[in-house]
């Protein structure tokens, strides 16, 4: 969260949009702890990061929906027993991502 | 009146210990309620998860995990009921950076400032000579202090933890030995001290001498560092930090400590044959 304070105070005086994705729940092999934050603007700026780079694609586009629907929504991305999702992991774990509009 | 936000980031910019709670799985109007929790003191808890007794119950629960440092999720009841699975409630711990102590004014030490800056820690450098413990030869540290070393740690010793690091550098038993005594009195969790093995054995005795026993002399990590081969002063800070994080892990890494021999060896180059 730290590292991307500056980042969002900015784009904030800037008047633009928010949304905050953080890693919620790790299982199995995923590179980024609990905690991992990263932000995009509404102009589609980008700080922070919640993966090794797998995910971070999928991440932005989800946060782009949450602030043009203005609902919090938690993401899965990864591979589970019974549910193949659309973006996978490469180290075959699954990351559980909370993202929401910075309205706070 | 400041936000929830504006509140968490005042207290990260300070370094000033802090929690988040946010409901991330339950009904759709109370996901992304939070709690902001400022352990003080004044203890103080801002936001709302929406429901009197569940915000009690989880500021009570997220002031633990804080003093813990662990982040993890928790379920409860729309009310705050232990057993139920109604809600997921993600807490974030936010500690405050780890403390690393370096003790010496030498090149090493302004290289193992940088390193540790990078990994998070907040730096002091502290050394007696005030002609070389200057702002100016250490741009990476939070602090450069100018003091004896047992002297300081005297002062602030009681601030050190289990998760901080204190690195003697100062190469010379006058400041280093008084250094590992004071630093022994301390919680810190990782005590190094710089030299070769010659010097560390002569160490030893005058340790043994100031009265510290066989359980002291095992909280030393000396000489300093993992067995990597580093030998400039930003390599043997990679070594020192490497040796830190494997031993608060509990990993095997081969410390300089646990092997025998010349610290540093005759090597070849990558691609180069004897």
């Amino acid at each position: 969260m730290k590292e991307v304070l500056a980042d969002v105070e900015r784009w904030r005086r800037e008047g633009k949009a928010v949304a905050v994705a953080r890693v919620v729940g790790v299982e199995g092999s995923g590179p980024r702890l609990p905690g991992a934050t990263m932000v995009v603007s509404d102009a589609g700026e980008v700080a922070g990061s919640v993966s090794g780079g797998c995910v971070e694609g999928a991440v932005v586009t989800e946060a782009l929906a949450v602030l043009a629907e203005g609902r919090p929504k938690l993401c899965t991305f990864g591979y589970s027993d019974d549910e193949a999702f659309a973006v996978g992991l490469t180290c075959g774990g699954t990351v559980r991502v909370f993202v929401e509009p910075l309205d706070w | 009146m400041s936000t929830v936000f504006e509140t968490l980031a005042a207290a990260l910019r300070a370094e000033q210990p802090a929690a988040l709670a946010e409901i991330i799985e339950g009904p759709a109007t109370m996901l992304g309620a939070k709690l902001v929790l400022l352990p003080g003191p004044p203890q103080q808890v801002l936001g709302s998860l929406g429901d009197p007794d569940l915000d009690r119950v989880v500021a009570r629960d997220g002031f633990g995990e804080l003093a813990a440092g662990l982040t993890g999720t928790r379920h409860y009841g729309l009310h705050g009921e232990a057993r139920a699975r109604d809600l997921s409630v993600f807490i974030e711990s936010f500690a405050p950076p780890r403390k690393m102590v370096i003790f010496g004014a030498v090149d090493f030490t302004a290289a193992l400032s940088k390193v540790a800056k990078v990994l998070g820690y907040r730096v002091t450098v502290c050394d007696a000579r005030p002609v070389f413990a200057t702002r100016a030869r250490f741009p990476a540290a939070d602090e450069v202090v100018v003091a004896w070393p047992d002297r300081y740690l005297a002062e602030v010793g009681e601030n050190l933890g289990g998760r901080d690091a204190v690195c003697v550098l100062t190469h010379d038993p006058k400041f280093d030995v008084p250094a590992i005594v004071a630093a022994l009195r301390t919680g810190v969790g990782y005590l190094g001290a710089m030299g070769s093995r010659r010097t560390h054995a002569d160490r030893v005795a005058r340790l043994r001498e100031a009265g510290i026993d066989d359980a002291g002399l095992a909280r030393v990590m000396a000489p300093i560092g993992l067995d990597i081969g580093a030998r400039t002063p930003e390599e043997t800070a990679v070594s020192i930090c490497a040796e830190i994080i494997a031993q608060r892990t509990g990993r095997q890494a081969p410390s300089l400590r646990d092997s025998e021999g010349a610290i540093h060896r005759a090597f070849l180059a990558a691609g180069e044959h004897r």
